[in-house]
């Protein structure tokens, strides 16, 4: 079967030609284009290392066929910097070590900047853990990543009063 | 993963033809069927994929008052939906206690009428499952069950429902619109799921190629906005699937229960609705002993299907407080915790 798709990555307009229906989001963006910041975990939906947006939304690309996406807009860990500026949830991570080992940072940092862009946790540390219940990390650095979310939320407040819960187009 | 044909037709009856064939599943958010895939449980030879059907995406408020849901809107779309989320709160807070934020934004909600059991010897292709492997036996009956069924179980299986989100359906006489190779047809969620039977290989009632286009909800069942709750035990806070949960929705007028719907989720095959319980609360005035009498009455019928016994009282209790929280009232906003019996809103963590 011989199949092709058009994405737009970070930003980037991507056509891929493959030819297996089998391949997810996330093996072809870590086999086919080398964007290997998004890491496989359990590869069945349930660890969150796998997050990224797909049209502005966090999902587990794990769990999605690329041939099913064709089109879509696709952000990843590998496009939240603006050059050598860190986007603001990585400086929080960094700053509250919101991490260990990293392995599961990339997806945590993902699933964070979706979940200040849905708007729903404001700053109430109950329903940022809620929100970032679909994300594991075995190295239990919870508290700094909840820490970490929190004061990113804070600081895109304070930048863009108008507008509290919402992440600033990355 | 066994290779399979992908085709993306643009109708639904084009999808429909295609999807009748022998060997052949729908695929939509694709957050279950996947992950029965990568696990060899599903073996299909062709997906269709319906996920950009047009018109099968919105939420619209009927001039009846009823309103229609299509099956590809998305679960955290539907959760959200602020007129929605007003109107049918208990539902929004059993989805919002559901899977995962990431999960949420792609499961869709026909996806989630359809999805299987999470019984580990239905995921585990090596063990003996009737319902994966017709006549192959139950290794769950003699093995580790206690999260299996307390009600509407048989020799054949003892697996759960999982949903949520169809628990207070159910309470809530919502409807399924179905297209298949015959026409459209509506069929309440209360009759969409089986029993196993002697035949548990079958969940529900669809046929080969009907695909569910919509979800409804009637005019009615807007009428327990003020009263309307969903309790879910999990074995850990947040993402895991129900132990035992509850829906109850009430219409109190001048302290008197007018109507109660009551279903339980975790305890039987399908989203289980307790009608005798609803029958006893219909014209009484709230309390302790009423709400009791009630819960004795929904779980009448239980029995164990091996150590899960502990869950019959459970869900007796359970049903009392979720009784208790729709009494004090649906919060103004979903709690932080949606559905926890550790949630901070009063009442939540203690009947009386």
């Amino acid at each position: 079967m011989n199949l092709s798709i058009n994405l737009i990555v970070n930003g980037v307009r991507r056509t891929v030609e493959f030819d297996d229906p089998r391949v997810t989001l996330l093996d072809l963006l870590r086999e086919r284009l080398h964007l290997t910041g998004t890491k496989k975990g359990c590869d069945r939906g349930q660890c969150g290392a796998c997050t990224v947006l797909v049209d502005g939304r966090r999902i587990n690309s794990c769990l999605a066929l690329a041939v099913s996406h064709d089109g879509a807009d696709v952000l990843t860990i590998e496009g939240v910097a603006h050059g050598d500026e860190l986007h603001p949830l990585q400086a929080a991570f960094i700053a509250h070590d919101g991490l260990q080992c990293g392995f599961c940072t990339p997806g945590q940092i993902m699933s964070a900047i979706g979940l200040l862009r849905e708007g729903h946790a404001g700053d109430d540390p109950e329903r940022v853990r809620e929100g970032m219940s679909g994300n594991l990390c075995r190295c239990g650095a919870y508290a700094g990543i909840t820490e970490a979310v929190l004061e990113a939320q804070r600081n895109l407040a304070k930048s863009n009063p108008a507008t509290p819960d919402q992440e600033r187009a990355a | 993963m066994k290779n399979f044909e992908y085709i993306r037709p643009a109708t639904i009856a084009d999808a429909i033809a295609a999807a009748a064939e022998p060997g052949a599943a729908y695929l939509a958010g694709g957050t279950n069927l996947l992950d029965l895939m990568k696990g060899g449980i599903r073996r299909p030879d062709r997906l269709v994929d319906v996920s950009r059907l047009p018109e099968l995406n919105r939420i619209e408020r009927l001039s009846g008052g009823a309103i229609r849901i299509g099956a590809l809107v998305r679960n955290a779309d539907l959760a959200n939906d602020p007129d929605f989320a007003t109107s049918y709160p208990a539902i929004a807070e059993a989805l919002l206690s559901g899977a995962s934020p990431q999960l949420r934004n792609a499961a869709t909600v026909g996806g989630n009428l359809l999805q299987r059991t999470r019984c580990g010897y239905f995921y585990d292709p090596v063990s003996a499952c009737n319902k994966r492997v017709p006549g192959s036996g139950c290794d769950a009956r003699g093995g580790e069950n206690r999260l299996h069924a307390v009600l509407g179980w048989s020799e054949a299986c003892i697996a759960t429902h999982p949903s949520d989100f169809c628990v207070p359906l159910v309470a809530l006489d919502a409807v399924v619109e179905i297209e298949g190779p015959s026409g459209r047809r509506k069929v309440p969620v209360e009759a969409l799921h089986r029993l196993p039977g002697d035949t548990p290989e079958h969940d529900s009632v669809l046929g080969p190629g009907d695909l569910i286009v919509a979800l409804w909800l009637p005019k009615e069942a807007e009428g327990f906005a003020v009263h309307a709750r969903y309790l879910k035990v999990r074995e850990r806070t947040s993402f895991a699937f129900a132990v035992v949960s509850a829906a109850a929705c009430l219409r109190i007028e001048q302290g008197t229960i007018w109507d109660a719907r009551l279903a339980l989720g975790g305890v039987a095959p399908k989203p289980w609705r307790a009608v005798a319980a609803e029958k006893i609360l219909a014209g009484c005035v709230p309390g302790p002993a009423m709400f009791r009498r009630a819960a004795e009455a929904a779980l009448a019928d239980a029995k164990p299907s091996g150590d899960n016994g502990f869950k019959i009282e459970l869900a007796r209790r359970i049903i009392v407080r979720a009784l208790t929280l729709a009494v004090a009232g649906t919060p103004e906003r979903v709690a932080a915790l949606p559905a926890s019996p550790f949630s901070s809103v009063a009442g939540a963590s203690r009947a009386s």
